[in-house]
C-alpha cells in the first residue's frame, strides 16, 4: 500500500493509456451490467411456468372448411371422443386457446355489473370438465365443472357462465381477502353473474407480449363449447407416448372427416414446441446478450494486456533499478498489480455512474425496469477480478526482470 | 510517398502480430455488431412506397363515447363502418380505398389438394392503382364490382403458381367458402414492407394471397381477421352486424395529390366530425389526424424495440472495441519512439510522421473493414434463422457496404489521430542520445 504514491506519479506521466484503459473498463461496465440485467428480465420471463404439466402434453388447431359455422358443435363433440379413445391418449379437451398461443379472448371482470370500469382483466378458456385433467392445472379449492355443466353456444350470443373456475391470481385480485369461492362476479358489462366453483393454483394467459404483464396469471375457465369455425384441442398422452399420439392424432381426425384445414405450420406442435416458439425472439435477445458480454470482456482484457505489456517493456530499466535497489521479485508484481487496480477502480467508479445512466435511458426509451444494484456490484468484481487477471502474465514477466538490466546501456 | 508508407505501416504490422490481429479484430468485431444491427434497422425503417409514401395520408376520426375523454388523446387507429363508407364515398382524395383483413378457405378444384385457408384483404377499387400493385396477368376491380357485391377475385402470384401452375388464370373459376369467385388479376411479386396499409396483421408479414371486394366479404360474412375495438352498446362478438356496431374495425387510406389538398383534407375531416357530432353520431369534440404514410409508420412505432436496443448495444460494442484500438495503437506508436526519433533526426518533418502513422492506421482500419464485413454476412445469416417476420428481409445492399467500409476506416483513422499526434510530439534529441 505504502506504492500508491509512487504509482500515481508514474500514472501522471501516462495519461492517455491510463485514461484510455480507465474508459474501456468503464464502457464494458456500463454495457455488461445493462446486458446482464436485460437476460436475467428475458430468463425470468421464459422460465414463468404455464400452471399446466407441460410434459406429454400437445395441441391440435383445427378450422372448418365447408360447414356452417352454428353446424361444428357435433363435428368437434365428435373429433374429442375419436381423440380421447385413442390408444396412448389419456385425456383431451376442445378449447378455444391456451396458454402460449399467442390469440384468445379477454374481457373484464368486474363487481358491480353496471361499473364503468373493470376490476381487472382476464382471459377466457371455454373448455369442459376435461379441462383440468388434460391440463394437468392444480385445483386448490372448490371443485371441477361437472358434465351436465357444460354448453354448447354460440360465440356471437354468448355473455357469461352460471359457473366458473378462476386462477388464484384472478381470485386474490378481485377479492384481497381471500374469499373468492362460491361468491359472485360479472365478465361481461350488464350480463349475468357467474359463480367461482373452483380455484386453480395457476394458468396463465394465451399472451406472452408485455401488454400482458398485468394479467399474465388471471384466466377464466368456463364450461361452455363454443361453436365456430376455429377450435384447438389439448391432448394428454399417457406418459411416454407422445411421439406416437403426435402422428395418430390427426391421421384420426382426418380420417374420420376430411372437411377440415390443420395447418402444416403450428397445426400440431408437441407443448414444448408451443413453448419454445412463444419465446424463441426472448431466448434469442439473452443468447445475444450473452456473446456480448463475453466478447466485450474478453476485448477488454485483451486491450489491458496489450498495454500493460507495452508499459513493461517500456520500463523494464526502471524496473531493473529497483530490483538492483532491493526490491523482491513480489514487489515488482505488486506494483503492477495495484497499478492495475487503482486504474480498475477509477474504471469501474465512472463505469457504474454510467451503468445507472444508460439504464435510465433504457427505461425511458425501452420499457425496462430499473436497474437493480447487485448487477452493478457484480459487474464492478467481475471487472476488477478480470484486469487483476488480465495484468498478472505481463506483470509476471516484470518481475522476472533481472537487476542486471539496470546496469546495461546506461 | 504513400508508397513508402504503406511499406512501413505493413513492416511494422508484421513485426507484431499478435498486437495487429488483436486490434484488426477489434475493429472487425465492433463493425460487424454495428452493421449488422444497423442493417436489420435499415431495413425495417425502410420506405415501403419511396415514390408515392408522401402523398398517401391515413386519417383518424374520434368517433367514441365520452367514456374515458381526454383531450388531444390519439383518436382510434382504425375506422368504422359507417365512418368509413362516408370517406370512401366522399371522394375527397384522388384515390381512396377501404379494407380489412381476413382470412378464407380456399377449396382447390383438383382432388389431389386438400383445402386450405389463405390470408386475404377486402377491399375497395382504387387499392390496386394507389397502392401501385404489380399486375400479372389482369388487373383490379372497379367501382362497379364494389357496388355489385361481384364475386371477383385477385391472387397473388404464389397463390396462382399453386392453384393454376403459373399460368393466366384470369376468369378461371376459384371456389372460396362454397362461392364461386371469377379470378380478373393475378400480382406479380409483391411485398412492401413494412407491411404498412394494415399493422395490425404482423407489421412485416407478407401481402395476402387473395384480394376481394369488401362489400362481397360482407355480403358472404367471410372471416375477418385484425383487430377491433368496440366501445358502449358495441355488439363486437357479432361478426355479421359489424357494419351498424360501434366497433372501429377498417383501415382507410386516401391518396392527395399535395400539400394543399392535404390541408384541404385536413379540414375535410374537421368538418365532418363537426357535422357528426352535430347529427348526434360522434359524442367527444373533434379530433382528427392526418398522417402521410412514413408519420404513419412513426405513429405506430413499427421498428420493433428489440431491434433497436440491439441497435444501440452494438454501437455501445464499437466505442469500446474503438477506445480499445486507440489504447493499443498508443503502446505500438509510443514503443517505437527511437525509430521515430532517428526518422525525425534524418530530416521527416513532423507532419511526414503523423501522415505516415495514419497511414498504419489505415490499413489495420481496412483489414478490419473487411473483416466487418464477413462478420456482418454471418451476422446476417444468422438473424435469417430467426423466426422474426422481418427475419427474410435481412440483406446487406451496396449503400450499406460501402457504409461499412467508410465507417471502418474512419473509426480506425480516428481512433489513430491521437496516438499518432502523441507520438510525433517525441523530441529527436532525446529519443536519440538514451538509445
Amino acid at each position: 500500500m505504502m506504492q500508491i504514491k509512487p504509482i500515481l506519479a508514474a500514472l501522471k506521466r501516462h495519461k492517455a493509456g491510463t485514461i484510455l484503459i480507465a474508459l474501456q473498463i468503464a464502457l464494458t461496465l456500463a454495457i455488461v451490467c445493462n446486458a446482464l440485467f436485460i437476460i436475467q428480465q428475458r430468463v425470468d420471463r421464459l422460465s414463468r411456468p404455464t400452471g399446466m404439466i407441460e410434459t406429454d402434453l400437445m395441441a391440435i388447431q383445427n378450422r372448418w372448411v365447408g360447414i356452417d359455422d352454428e353446424a361444428t358443435a357435433p363435428l368437434v363433440k365428435a373429433d374429442i371422443q375419436i381423440l380421447r379413445s385413442l390408444p396412448g391418449v389419456e385425456d383431451a379437451v376442445s378449447t378455444n386457446s391456451f396458454p402460449l398461443r399467442g390469440g384468445g379472448w379477454s374481457m373484464g371482470v368486474r363487481l358491480n355489473p353496471t361499473a364503468k370500469k373493470p376490476i381487472t382483466q382476464t382471459t377466457l378458456y371455454f373448455v369442459d370438465d376435461h379441462a383440468l385433467p388434460t391440463m394437468g392445472a392444480k385445483l386448490i379449492a372448490g371443485r371441477n365443472f361437472r358434465a351436465d355443466e357444460v354448453v354448447t353456444i354460440d360465440p356471437k350470443v354468448f355473455e357469461s357462465s352460471p359457473v366458473v373456475i378462476i386462477t388464484k391470481a384472478l381470485a386474490d385480485k378481485v377479492f384481497p381477502d381471500g374469499s373468492a369461492l362460491g361468491k359472485q362476479i360479472y365478465i361481461t358489462e350488464g350480463a349475468p353473474s357467474s359463480t367461482v366453483i373452483g380455484i386453480v393454483e395457476r394458468l396463465q394467459v394465451p399472451w406472452n407480449g408485455n401488454f400482458a404483464n398485468k394479467f399474465e396469471g388471471n384466466s377464466t375457465l368456463l364450461p361452455i363449447q363454443l361453436s365456430g369455425n376455429f377450435s384447438a384441442y389439448l391432448i394428454r398422452s399417457k406418459p411416454g407416448q407422445l411421439a406416437s399420439v403426435l402422428k395418430a392424432a390427426p391421421a384420426a381426425l382426418f380420417k374420420a372427416n376430411r372437411m377440415r384445414v390443420i395447418p402444416s405450420e403450428r397445426g400440431v406442435r408437441t407443448y414444448a414446441d408451443v413453448r419454445e416458439q412463444a419465446y424463441k425472439s426472448d431466448r434469442g435477445m439473452a443468447i445475444l446478450m450473452g456473446i456480448i458480454c463475453v466478447v466485450l470482456l474478453a476485448i477488454t482484457a485483451a486491450g489491458i494486456v496489450g498495454l500493460t505489456s507495452f508499459w513493461v517493456g517500456q520500463r523494464r530499466k526502471q524496473i531493473g533499478v529497483r530490483r538492483a535497489l532491493g526490491a523482491t521479485k513480489h514487489d515488482i508484481l505488486s506494483y503492477f498489480l495495484t497499478e492495475n487496480l487503482l486504474i480498475g477502480i477509477g474504471g469501474v467508479v465512472v463505469g457504474a455512474m454510467l451503468a445507472v445512466g444508460m439504464n435510465l435511458w433504457l427505461m425511458q426509451q425501452f420499457e425496462m425496469a430499473r436497474l437493480s444494484p447487485v448487477y452493478v456490484i457484480a459487474g464492478v468484481i467481475v471487472l476488477l477480478l478480470l484486469g487483476q487477471g488480465a495484468v498478472l502474465a505481463p506483470a509476471m514477466r516484470a518481475a522476472r526482470v533481472s537487476p542486471v538490466e539496470a546496469t546495461r546501456s546506461v | 510517398m504513400f508508397g513508402y508508407y504503406l511499406d512501413l505501416a505493413l513492416r511494422s504490422l508484421r513485426r507484431n502480430k499478435m498486437l495487429t490481429a488483436l486490434m484488426v479484430l477489434a475493429i472487425a468485431l465492433g463493425i460487424g455488431a454495428c452493421m449488422t444491427t444497423f442493417t436489420v434497422l435499415h431495413v425495417l425503417s425502410g420506405d415501403p412506397l419511396p415514390d408515392k409514401s408522401a402523398r398517401l395520408f391515413y386519417p383518424q376520426v374520434d368517433p367514441l363515447d365520452m367514456d374515458g375523454y381526454e383531450a388531444g388523446k390519439e383518436p382510434e387507429r382504425q375506422v368504422t363502418w359507417i365512418d368509413g363508407m362516408n370517406l370512401l364515398k366522399a371522394k375527397r382524395g384522388e384515390r381512396q380505398a377501404l379494407m380489412t383483413g381476413g382470412a378464407v378457405p380456399v377449396q382447390p378444384t383438383q382432388s389431389s389438394m386438400d383445402p386450405f385457408f389463405s390470408d386475404a384483404r377486402y377491399t375497395t377499387a382504387d387499392f390496386f392503382p394507389m397502392f401501385e400493385t404489380p399486375f400479372l396477368y389482369g388487373h383490379g376491380w372497379s367501382e362497379a364490382e364494389d357496388d355489385g357485391k361481384a364475386r371477383v377475385a385477385v391472387i397473388s402470384r404464389s397463390l396462382n403458381d399453386k392453384l393454376f401452375d403459373g399460368k393466366d388464370s384470369t376468369n378461371q373459376i376459384l371456389r372460396m367458402k362454397d362461392t364461386a369467385f371469377r379470378v380478373i388479376g393475378v400480382l406479380d411479386n409483391w411485398r412492401p414492407n413494412p407491411h404498412f396499409y394494415d399493422l395490425n396483421m404482423g407489421q412485416y408479414s407478407v401481402a395476402e394471397d387473395v384480394f376481394l371486394p369488401l362489400a362481397t366479404s360482407r355480403d358472404l360474412n367471410l372471416a375477418r381477421n385484425g383487430s377491433r375495438n368496440c366501445w358502449g352498446k358495441g355488439g363486437g362478438n357479432d361478426d355479421e352486424h359489424l357494419e351498424v356496431a360501434t366497433c372501429v374495425w377498417l383501415q382507410f387510406w386516401v391518396q392527395l395529390q399535395s400539400a394543399d389538398k392535404a390541408a384541404d383534407y385536413r379540414t375535410f375531416l374537421d368538418n365532418y366530425s363537426k357535422e357528426q357530432k352535430a347529427l348526434g353520431r360522434f359524442e367527444r369534440p373533434s379530433n382528427v389526424r392526418l398522417s402521410n404514410l412514413m408519420e404513419w409508420l412513426d405513429v405506430n412505432k413499427v421498428v420493433p424495440s428489440d431491434v433497436r436496443l440491439q441497435s444501440w448495444l452494438a454501437l455501445g460494442f464499437l466505442m469500446v472495441c474503438l477506445v480499445n484500438t486507440v489504447g493499443l495503437m498508443l503502446a505500438k506508436f509510443l514503443r517505437r519512439s527511437g525509430e521515430l526519433g532517428v526518422r525525425r533526426a534524418l530530416g521527416a518533418s513532423r507532419r511526414e510522421v503523423f501522415m505516415q502513422l495514419l497511414v498504419e492506421a489505415g490499413v489495420i482500419g481496412l483489414a478490419g473493414g473487411v473483416g466487418g464485413v464477413l462478420l456482418a454476412y454471418l451476422g446476417l445469416w444468422l438473424v435469417r434463422l430467426q423466426p422474426a417476420d422481418y427475419a427474410s428481409l435481412a440483406h446487406l445492399d451496396l449503400p450499406m457496404l460501402l457504409i461499412t467500409f467508410v465507417l471502418a476506416i474512419t473509426a480506425s483513422l480516428l481512433s489513430g489521430l491521437l496516438p499518432a499526434w502523441r507520438a510525433c510530439q517525441i523530441t529527436p534529441a532525446l529519443q536519440l542520445k538514451s538509445q
